[in-house]
């Protein structure tokens, strides 16, 4: 490295020589060149200033004094500039290692949370969950009871990174621990809404939608506390509805009860539900509206679940001013003869 | 975006005037200029949403917060002249049950169509 570095210095004065004869465009590129491989080899500005200083006595030896006195000032100006590029490469390699901390983080999210959509017979399922930054706010997970009933929980923290992640990880471990063919989706809510309200900072809460469905009976049975109402689709009529919930938010009242419904689901039917972020999405200044969510999901209706959702993301991923403000998580249940 | 938060003190109580949005990059202003009036006991608040053009679930816990310290400090807080789409916010969440918010909307005139 070296080697290249005072080849460079050979090649610098060269140039200087040149440019000074006769200022011409060549030299210049050849500078800028000499310059970044300087850069590439951590030169600081002062030292290219004591080359430059250098040079130009090897030059002119009989420069006049006053030139020489004026480089050596301006070589002292420099030193600040080059302590504090220093800095930045300092900075740049502890923002590296943050950077790659929270790729691990992400990776471990990824495994804490890790759910597999359940194989059921006459049940196609499929879901797409995309994070806004590297950790992902938002969180499904499929439950399959000895019954045969499938739980099914999304939920999305209020509050965004790292604080949101690990949460995440408490919500999960606390209905893992509950006996699922033995608690209704209200008890559910009811149970976890205590566990947030006293282990989650006031001002971090959490939306939840959890449903059950009874594949015998074709039935779903869901509440929500406070989540985004999700949808249900009439194949019978054609036809879009919206899921009807109420229930407040996890972890703002201690002692809160949730309303249950129930959903009877029949051939080609399907239940969707979704969080904030996807009808937070924007594109430019604009929002895009759940009518036209609907829309596309009409679109590519005729698809497994799990190629619906896929497609119905990557429609807005190509809108051309798309921005996702918040994590995007989309689930799709169709019941299948 | 900003939010510009400003503070007027009436006879009975404090207005503070809202505009811009409120998301996760200007709620820690909003609830730095809020909490304090909510610590006073008997201080009614009123917040006033007329020139709030967005706000996501971000501002929503800064008016949780608020709620809690309104509760362990005997002051009050009323939301007033919310645009339907933050409105929406507090309906889903069900914190339009146990945050006192005036339901008149405003909103469409804005555009001259109403």
């Amino acid at each position: 490295m070296d080697k290249i570095v005072d080849l460079d210095i050979a090649h610098y004065k060269t140039l200087l020589k040149k440019y000074i004869v006769t200022q011409d465009e060549q030299s210049l590129y050849g500078v800028e060149l000499v310059s970044k491989s300087f850069i590439k080899n951590n030169i600081l500005p002062e030292e290219i200033i004591s080359l430059h200083i250098q040079a130009l006595g090897e030059l002119y030896p009989d420069i006049n004094l006053d030139v020489k006195h004026s480089m050596d000032f301006l070589l002292e100006a420099m030193i600040s500039y080059g302590l504090a590029l220093q800095e930045v490469q300092i900075l740049r390699e502890e923002q590296f290692a943050l950077k790659s901390e929270i790729s691990v983080a992400a990776s471990m999210q990824d495994t804490l949370l890790g759910t597999t959509i359940p194989d059921v017979s006459g049940l196609d399922i499929g879901v797409i969950s995309i994070p806004a930054n590297q950790l992902n706010g938002d969180y499904h997970h499929f439950v399959k009871g000895n019954d045969g009933s499938i739980g099914i929980a999304m939920a999305d923290v209020i509050g965004k990174g790292i604080p949101a992640a690990l949460c995440m990880s408490m919500i999960k471990y606390a209905i893992d621990s509950y006996p699922e063919d033995k608690m209704s989706p209200k008890m559910i809510l009811k149970n976890l809404n205590r566990v947030v309200e006293r282990n989650v900072d006031p001002s971090m809460f959490i939306t939840m939608i959890y449903s059950q469905y009874l594949p015998s009976e074709s039935k779903l049975m869901y509440a929500s506390a406070g989540h985004e109402p999700g949808f249900y689709y009439n194949a019978a009529k054609g036809t879009f509805e919206e899921i009807e919930t109420e229930g407040l938010i996890l972890g703002v009242l201690p002692d809160t009860d949730y309303k249950q419904y129930e959903l009877e689901i029949h051939d080609q039917d399907m239940v969707i539900f979704l969080t904030d972020g996807v009808t937070e999405c924007r594109d430019g200044e604009r929002f895009i509206e759940t009518e036209e969510v609907l829309n596309v999901i009409t679109e590519y209706i005729h698809l497994p679940a799990q190629e619906l959702v896929t497609n119905v993301y990557k429609h807005f991923e190509r809108l051309q001013n798309f921005q996702l403000r918040d994590d995007f998580t989309l689930l799709i249940l169709r019941k299948e003869v | 975006m900003n939010l510009n938060v400003n503070i007027h003190e009436d006879i009975d109580k404090f207005i503070v005037n809202l505009s811009g949005e409120i998301d996760a990059y200007t709620a820690p202003e909003l609830k730095e200029n809020l909490l304090p009036l909510t610590k006073q006991a008997g201080n009614v608040v009123e917040i006033n949403f007329e020139n709030v053009e967005y706000m996501d679930s971000t501002g929503l816990g800064i008016f949780v917060s608020a709620l809690k310290s309104t509760k362990e400090n005997k002051s009050s807080m009323k939301l007033v002249n919310l645009q339907e789409r933050i409105l929406r916010l507090f309906r889903i969440t069900g914190l339009d049950k146990i945050i006192d918010i005036d339901t008149t909307i405003r909103g469409e005139s804005v555009n001259g169509k109403l």
